[in-house]
């Protein structure tokens, strides 16, 4: 929880922060280049800054007991979406075009959400088995739009968007500064709103919310939504850092995700939302990888070195349940 | 010297060949001691009754003399021997076996595969289906069960899911069975024949171990009877020795006096809720009725006749159909909310399932129904929420040792208030309370009975729906009996009989009449 009661620390909610504090530390020993801003600020916050976005949304779908496997294909069809827009409206390129661009990245992720909350809700379908077919689907719209390759915009174009990733504001990169922006949102709306609340009693008892006259099919609905609106947020900053999207745009983003939330305390069957936390885990994920990178690890097995970490944190963190 | 000393021994060891005694239990739970140092004696071909409040301690002991706990400190001695159970396992190895009050069932399996779960019949390398299906069928059919063996368990009602258990557990030789409040879900019906079955195993020459909170049980069955209070042994005595209401005094410590608050006349006023031809697919059929201001109206019936769904329906919670007035306009409710905004509330009889989240703290589960009116501008006022719980503690007397507590570790009577609490936020004035004492130790149901007059009195419509039939009898105006979906007749009066409830509930009224 957001309270900060010295008395009764609460272990679970702290670990993963007092993971990724260990973490840090173990870097700056790695190597010398790994605690300083350039790298820290400027590199790991702003290349964590799509997942962790995603990851904020995806709390609240996990939250509400819910899964969405979609995210990474939605990105990429978001992305493909924006890209297309942004290509047609090349001739009169302006900042003007730029926001209707992030506006419209927006409105379709919150789109593809809604359309998972509906067949989740009103098909009454397993989440896993629905957003597995979207992702299917999503995957292959991208594709489709891309004409199986990639889609760019021209130099001039990326110049006038890039500062959106690349820029900073007061010091601190531009994507950082959204992620904390959305997380103190997401947080505010989980912890402290009636919608918040009902969130947390549909994930951990539906039939509680059911008989406490919450309609949990808005609820779920809504959940998805959000997932969308976060898929959205995060594609207007993918997008200008570099102008195009490939067919690995978005790749394996549904598992880095769901890992984030599941690694910052978020419970997989639902009930118990920690955004902070989940930012936190998209943070841990992305500095392993660095720190890998900077220890010259071969970086083919970075991956199942972050697998690896990910299963001992679980185990970490299920002990730390049972005491 | 030493002679002598053998032939104590030898006196002591006839004496003691059928008992089993627990000596000096204690339990420290996490700083807490549970249990002070209690020892007791259980003989076999006796059935001994432990009664307590909730949080007195009687499942702890059971637990440590069924090998589920290990105590800080205890001395077992088995006919005469020191024994110890590190695991259910030993303790069922030395003929001591615990029936579980909470369902322990696989429900993908069936009724057999249940009962001979981890102990197989074969036929060479394959299991013996007919024979285990045959024995089952025996088994259940004393316990009054009609299950099928073949039937998975998740199909059975839970009145005959904990049949299944008590039959699975009963199941090879046992020479002291533990029963763990085991008639919590059971009808009266069934509750007879598990009776049946204790005096049967008594005359086996078994000991009987018998947790309830019905103290007219314990009279009725029991030979000897242990009071726990607060952790600690009050007393045994013999069951002809003392009422249930000396029993209920010694539990709580103090003088109980009427359990049931007087009732007021059966008031004269216009109907709150009229229910006309309502059906319920599946579960309940044509049924008619109507509660009036101040009335407090019982449901009694089998488990299984349809209450519950009969309300579920009208309220929103499934599927239903048929005419609704809400002081006397016609009203559909498609969701529970929209019951909830005309002013009904339906306190559930699944506290646990369906009414409280376990893991939340207090505060919101106190509002979770009512959230919306609990903001400040877009956001919870957590203050405010802090008052409303302030005033749910001293309004419902509810107990708890901090008020950052999550609501599973509220015993059960302070639940169930918290519950009550928690729905009478929505300011109702037709209240439809089920099963309102289910699993509640005897002071917090005198409170509940207190409360659920005072709403009367408060000009409120009250339907209460309950398996325990003096509860309806002392508290209620007027009760209504559903069997198998349908409502089998109303009893009225000051002079409502057990025996008239049951006659209805069963069916055998027209044979009597």
């Amino acid at each position: 929880m957001p309270s900060f009661d010295l008395k009764n620390i609460d272990i679970r909610g702290a670990a993963p922060f007092i993971a990724l504090i260990a973490l840090v530390l173990l870097g700056s020993f790695v190597h010398p280049n790994f605690l300083t801003f350039d790298n820290l600020i400027q590199n790991v916050a702003t290349r964590t800054s799509f997942i962790a976005i995603i990851a904020i949304g995806a709390t609240f779908v996990m939250s509400a007991g819910g899964l969405d496997l979609s995210v990474g294909s939605m990105a990429a069809f978001t992305a493909g979406v924006m890209l297309l827009f942004l290509k047609s409206q090349e001739a009169n390129a302006g900042m003007g075009t730029i926001a209707l661009a992030i506006g419209l990245a927006i409105a379709v992720g919150a789109l593809c959400g809604l359309a998972n909350g509906l067949i989740i809700t009103v098909g009454n379908i397993e989440p896993f088995i629905v957003t597995l077919g979207t992702m299917v689907i999503l995957r292959s719209l991208f594709t489709y739009l891309a004409n199986g390759g990639s889609i760019s915009i021209s130099p001039a174009l990326k110049d006038i968007y890039a500062p959106v990733y690349k820029g900073t504001l007061l010091g601190l990169p531009i994507p950082l500064l959204v992620v904390v922006a959305v997380a103190a949102l997401g947080a505010v709306i989980l912890y402290r709103t009636p919608f918040g609340r009902h969130v947390v009693a549909v994930g951990s008892n539906e039939d509680v919310a059911r008989y406490s006259g919450i309609s949990t099919n808005r609820i779920k609905l809504w959940s998805y939504i959000i997932q969308g609106l976060c898929v959205g947020m995060a594609i207007t900053l993918y997008v200008p850092r570099l102008g195009s999207a490939n067919s690995a745009t978005g790749l394996y983003w549904e598992l880095q995700a769901i890992t984030a939330v599941v690694v910052g305390g978020t419970l997989l069957r639902g009930g118990a939302g920690r955004i902070w936390g989940t930012v936190a885990g998209a943070f841990f994920l992305e500095i392993i990888g660095n720190i890998l990178t900077l220890s010259n690890v071969n970086v083919y097995l970075i991956g199942a070195v972050q697998g690896a970490i990910i299963i001992i944190a679980m185990l970490v963190q299920r002990g730390l349940r049972r005491t | 010297m030493g002679r002598k000393t053998l032939v104590l021994s030898d006196a002591i060891q006839q004496r003691t060949g059928d008992h089993f005694s627990v000596h000096n239990a204690r339990m420290v739970f996490a700083g807490n001691t549970v249990l002070h140092n209690v020892s007791l004696n259980f003989r076999r071909g006796e059935v001994h009754a432990i009664i307590g409040e909730n949080g007195a301690g009687k499942s702890t002991l059971m637990k440590i003399l069924g090998g589920y706990l290990i105590a800080t400190q205890s001395q077992l001695t088995l006919a005469g021997s020191g024994v110890q159970f590190s695991s259910p396992k030993e303790a069922e190895k030395a003929g001591i076996v615990l029936v579980h009050q909470e369902i322990l069932l696989a429900p993908h399996l069936t009724v057999a595969q249940n009962i001979f779960l981890g102990r197989e019949l074969r036929r060479g390398v394959l299991v013996d289906d007919a024979k285990m299906n045959a024995e089952t069928t025996v088994a259940l059919a004393e316990l009054g069960c009609m299950a099928s063996p073949t039937e998975r368990v998740e199909n059975l009602s839970i009145a005959n899911r904990q049949l299944v258990q008590i039959a699975s557990a009963l199941s090879g030789k046992h020479h002291f069975v533990i029963f763990d409040e085991p008639t919590a879900t059971l009808t009266p019906v069934e509750s007879e024949a598990l009776f049946n079955v204790i005096t049967r195993l008594k005359q086996q020459g078994c000991g009987v171990i018998y947790i309830s909170h019905k103290l007219d049980e314990v009279k009725r069955i029991s030979d000897r009877v242990s009071i726990l209070r607060d952790g600690k042994l009050i007393g045994t005595h013999s069951t002809a020795d003392l009422t249930p209401m000396q029993m209920a005094n010694q539990m709580v410590g103090r003088e109980m006096g009427e359990l049931y608050p007087e009732k007021p006349e059966r008031p004269d006023s216009a109907p709150a809720l009229q229910v006309e031809d309502f059906s319920v697919p599946g579960f309940v059929r044509h049924a008619s009725f109507s509660v009036a201001k101040s009335e407090i109206l019982g449901f009694a019936g089998l488990i299984g006749a349809g209450r519950t769904e009969l309300f579920e329906g009208i309220l929103g919670l499934r599927m239903g159909k048929g005419r609704v007035l809400k002081n006397g306009e016609v009203v559909e409710f498609k969701s529970p909310r929209q019951a909830m905004d005309a002013g009904i509330a339906y306190v559930t009889e699944d506290r646990k399932g369906k009414g409280l989240l376990l893991a939340s703290p207090l505060t919101h589960n106190l509002t979770l129904a009512t959230a919306e009116s609990f903001t400040a501008g877009l956001l919870m006022d957590t203050g405010r929420e802090a008052k409303a719980l302030d005033t749910a503690f001293e309004e419902f007397d509810i107990r708890a040792k901090s008020r950052k507590m999550n609501a599973g570790q509220l015993s059960g009577g302070n639940q169930q208030k918290l519950l009550l609490a928690k729905m009478m936020l929505l300011n109702p004035d037709v209240v439809v309370v089920d099963e309102p004492t289910r699993g509640v130790d005897i002071g917090a149901k005198k409170q509940i009975y207190e409360f659920i007059s005072s709403l009367a009195k408060a000009g409120k419509a009250v339907v209460v729906i309950s398996s325990e039939m003096p509860e309806l009898i002392g508290l209620c105006h007027r009760i209504i009996v559903m069997r198998n979906g349908a409502i089998a007749g109303e009893v009225t009066g000051n002079n409502i009989t057990e025996n008239q409830i049951v006659m209805l509930a069963t069916g055998t009224l027209k044979d009597a009449a």
